[in-house]
């Protein structure tokens, strides 16, 4: 008779620790996948995992092999036609090597390694070159926010939660269910020894046995204990999805020439981790997407990214356009505004006077942040200055230039620092 | 489900349906240890252990072993099989069996009450009793101490990684790993793996051997009485071609946790040599056991058409070999070879032709199951097919072996499955599974002594075959080992060393 073990329930995920040393082995290669994944995703589509690729032949474990060459005798099964003697075509693929299963070592070489990461594996990577201080990574990375919420009593829970009004009166409805009966007889046995005493047999037999009862019932009802575990409740709390709001979260980006692919990366892990910030506060967030050179114009988030035009540029009729956006479908009383705007810092120099007039009037009032980051940008320029002046005046205004993924947390610093407030 | 009572059990099937219980599973293994038992299969206790499909897929990414150290291929072997399974690539998932007393079978809770008596039956009963009694394994493993040999060597290097850093272990697992194939002893019998022993002697054998390597490179005092002779003779005098044991040895750089480490990769290397010897066999054995036991009951009345059907079509799948020509052919098929030679190995006994009567007079007309069981304890795979493969089962697989000469323009068909070619089959068939065939045979040559200390392994080629492309990575660990340089000879047929490759340090 054999011995039946169920295992079922012990060691769950033992392989845990080799995965992670797995990842850390290929992070070059898996950070580098991360990256492309990252530029083929929508801005708002970073809750889940991804598959990473990497190149096989990087993953092999060498070991000593013959390589191709010098004479091999094989013998392979289900001849048809060959006879002893016969010439034969090598097939293209390798050199007809097959030995005892081993001829697939050679062939499988060209896939590549295909697995998938975890949300959070994922967002760890994503994470990394952002220079994201921990709590704040541990706070984007963390499921929807929930407040613990009353929601009544129950017989179960820790002493901490233990609610005393609650359990006295559920000991004191005990104690009356407990010991009604024995009042009751109490009661009538009184009546009766009175009833005798009045009649003056209080030395009787009858009456004795009736103060023995009585004696007898006074013990039990005094044996009713005053609390038991019985009684005990327990205040109850249960998880409730934080009471959120909706947000519109604008994306102004400047596609003059001098946008190139890097810099168009670059903003958009500034509009992503904009975004981020934005899910942790609201649970609906409406995404506008503004692009402008001398014009401004709405776009789906595909053309957004994908889209390059020449000529000059005009930052104002970006603002304008998205004053006006929010004027006729975000009424600020039901939305909150959010805004990012990436742009090389060029701009017309006559506009830039505008631009701050435009935000410090119109837009500024109606938003609750508004990030600006110029991204490679050779020298400040009017923009710059004109924009300095408007943070200077106004606190939900941040600005910041962008050399490498490592700026753009501080631009969103402040931000931060308020919602941990 | 029906269940039967005791009294009928013989006449009764045992249950119906696909869903298994723990009851049903005791029952079964019962009927089948009993089965086992009238066919005289002797076999280490078992032990059969339910577990889940993560929890399999774990078992095959640490190749089997029920306690493995942390290391990222494993990771990495994890994730394939998981990918492979998912995608429902993978084929059975009876593999995992583990040569210990007892010996572990590992059952998939998703499987149907068919695969769990065929995986019992093949696993735990055909399996084990090929581990018990083949002289590879009764030689080369200590099926008793393995399980304690793994948690040591577990705990070991988890505390080297305490001590040493995570990274400087990796680097030598990695090179250690790339090397296991030769870290094994083919001929001298190894010593018996126990925990208890081995704690014991580790801190004593460190001391020791340290101080050993030092006596080998210690200069001047002894030298005057050598003379010449320490330009000719060489270190080691004989090559030796178990490298991780004369890295372990001799490495002058090693510390010594890390000569443990190498030590450990070797003796697990060792433990699972004879399987890599015997796949064929052990395979093939255990295909026909889970065949003839399962089928031994179904005629007994205790198993129902609807488990046979399922039973035989996955068999059938198991077994199946496809031709040259198709698309999913990868080789021969060791359990539709080893399978097909068992089979017909009791056919000669039972029914033998004059054919037969010719080539196997010994076995025509004798106890089958002493024939067999004499051929699963004395042979691995290599001799098993020079002894034992048929001129029936060679046409039956229309065998033919092929000729692939780099200097020739085509290949050449050497021999087929005809009366001049049943001996030339079978014999190319033979060596095709020696794995001194299979894998260059590369030696320890020298090491300059009295100069730089460079290490020089000598590849000696086998039908001027030469070595492949991953010849210089393997180098960079060896050096990475060694400490100093290395370089590696291949040696010809007329005896002449050419260098193929060197790894400066």
């Amino acid at each position: 008779m054999s011995q039946l073990v169920d295992r079922r329930l012990s060691g769950k995920n033992r392989s845990a620790v080799n995965r992670q040393r797995f990842l850390r082995r290929f992070k070059q290669q898996i950070r580098k996948a991360v990256t492309e994944a990252v530029s083929s995703r929508d801005v708002s589509d970073l809750n889940r995992g991804e598959k990473i690729s990497i190149p096989a032949k990087d993953l092999t474990e060498p070991i000593f092999h013959h390589g191709s060459g010098g004479r091999r005798n094989i013998v392979h099964p289900g001849n048809r036609e060959f006879v002893k003697g016969d010439q034969a075509d090598r097939p293209d693929s390798g050199s007809g090597s097959g030995g005892g299963g081993s001829a697939s070592e050679d062939a499988e070489g060209e896939d590549d390694f295909v697995f998938e990461l975890s949300r959070e594996e994922f967002m760890q990577y994503f994470f990394q070159d952002l220079a994201l201080p921990d709590m704040v990574k541990k706070q984007l990375a963390a499921v929807p926010e929930v407040t613990r919420t009353r929601a009544g009593f129950v017989s179960q829970g820790n002493p901490s939660n233990l609610h005393v009004v609650r359990s006295m009166k559920q000991a004191i409805g005990r104690r009356m269910a407990m010991s009604s009966s024995p009042r009751e007889a109490l009661r009538e046995a009184e009546a009766a020894l009175a009833e005798l005493e009045t009649q003056g047999l209080a030395a009787s037999e009858d009456a004795e046995a009736l103060r023995e009862e009585i004696a007898r019932l006074k013990a039990r009802i005094a044996a009713v204990p005053f609390i038991d575990t019985w009684d005990l409740r327990y205040a109850n709390r249960i998880d409730q999805p934080t009471p959120s709001s909706q947000a519109a979260m604008f994306c102004l980006m400047d596609v003059s020439g001098s946008m190139d692919e890097n810099r168009k990366n670059i903003a958009k892990r500034f509009f992503m981790l904009l975004y981020l910030f934005l899910t942790k506060s609201y649970e609906r967030i409406e995404l506008v997407f503004i692009r402008h050179h001398t014009v401004a114009k709405e776009v789906e988030e595909q053309d957004f990214f994908a889209s390059r035009e020449s000529g000059g540029t005009v930052v104002s009729s970006a603002l304008v356009l998205m004053r006006d956006i929010i004027r006729e479908r975000y009424p600020t009383a039901n939305w909150n505004i959010y805004a990012a705007q990436a742009s090389d810092g060029d701009n017309w120099e006559n506009d830039s006077p505008r631009c701050r007039e435009l935000l410090m009037q119109d837009i500024l009032p109606l938003t609750q942040y508004f990030a600006y980051v110029e991204i490679e940008a050779e020298q400040p320029q009017s923009l710059w200055r004109e924009y300095t002046q408007v943070k200077a005046a106004s606190r939900r205004f941040a600005m910041q230039r962008l050399l490498t993924l490592e700026d753009i947390y501080p631009v969103f610093r402040q931000l931060f620092q308020k919602k941990v407030a | 489900m029906e269940s039967s009572t005791p009294q009928l059990a013989s006449r009764q099937p045992l249950s119906e349906g696909s869903e298994w219980t723990f009851e049903l599973l005791d029952r079964y293994d019962h009927e089948i240890g009993l089965a086992a038992a009238h066919f005289g299969l002797d076999t280490y206790p078992r032990q059969i252990e339910v577990i889940t499909s993560e929890q399999m897929i774990d078992a095959y990414a640490s190749v089997g072993m029920p306690v493995g150290y942390h290391h990222w291929s494993y990771g990495k072997g994890f994730l394939s099989t998981q990918k492979s399974y998912q995608r429902g690539q993978m084929g059975l998932a009876y593999e995992i069996v583990i040569n210990s007393s007892p010996c572990i079978a590992y059952l998939m809770e998703e499987n149907t009450m068919t695969m769990q008596a065929l995986v019992i039956a093949h696993a735990a009963y055909g399996h084990n009793s090929f581990f018990k009694g083949n002289y590879l394994f009764r030689t080369w493993t200590d099926a008793e101490g393995i399980l304690d040999y793994l948690v040591f060597a577990r705990n070991f290097i988890a505390e080297c990684e305490q001590r040493h850093g995570e990274e400087a272990v990796e680097a030598m697992l990695d090179s250690c790993h790339a090397l296991m194939n030769y870290g094994v002893d083919r001929y001298k019998r190894p010593a018996k793996l126990s925990m208890a022993k081995e704690q014991l002697r580790r801190i004593e054998r460190e001391d020791y051997l340290q101080s050993q390597v030092n006596d080998l490179w210690r200069t001047l005092p002894t030298r005057q009485a050598g003379g010449q002779d320490r330009q000719t003779s060489r270190f080691p005098a004989e090559p030796q071609e178990n490298l991780l044991y004369f890295i372990e040895k001799n490495a002058p750089r090693l510390e010594p946790w890390q000569r443990e480490v190498v030590r450990i990769t070797r003796k697990i290397a060792q433990y699972f040599y004879p399987q890599r010897q015997t796949q064929v066999m052990n395979e093939g054995w255990a295909t026909f056991w889970h065949y003839t036991l399962l089928n031994h009951l179904y005629d007994a009345g205790k198993l129902t058409d609807g488990f046979m059907i399922e039973f035989l079509q996955s068999h059938t799948n198991v077994v199946f070999q496809p031709p040259f020509y198709s698309r999913g052919y990868s080789g021969i098929n060791p359990y539709a070879l080893g399978f097909s030679m068992f089979q017909d190995l009791r056919r000669i006994c039972e029914q033998p032709t004059d054919e037969d009567r010719r080539w196997f007079p010994e076995l025509a007309h004798s106890d089958w199951r002493a024939s067999l069981d004499f051929a699963m304890r004395n042979f691995k795979d290599e001799s098993f097919i020079a002894q034992y493969l048929s001129p029936k089962l060679i046409r039956d697989l229309k065998l033919f072996a092929v000729v692939d000469d780099d200097t020739q323009e085509k290949l050449e068909i050497s021999a087929i499955h005809d009366d001049a070619g049943y001996q030339a089959v079978r014999q190319r068939l033979a060596e095709q599974y020696n794995l001194g065939n299979r894998e260059p045979n590369i030696q320890v040559y020298n090491v300059d002594v009295y100069g730089d200390r460079t290490l020089t392994l000598r590849h000696y080629m086998h039908e001027r075959r030469p070595l492949g492309d991953s010849t210089d990575e393997m180098l960079r660990h060896i050096a990475r080992l060694w400490g100093y340089s290395v370089q590696i000879e291949s040696v010809d047929q007329d005896g002449v060393a050419r260098t193929v490759g060197r790894c400066e340090v």
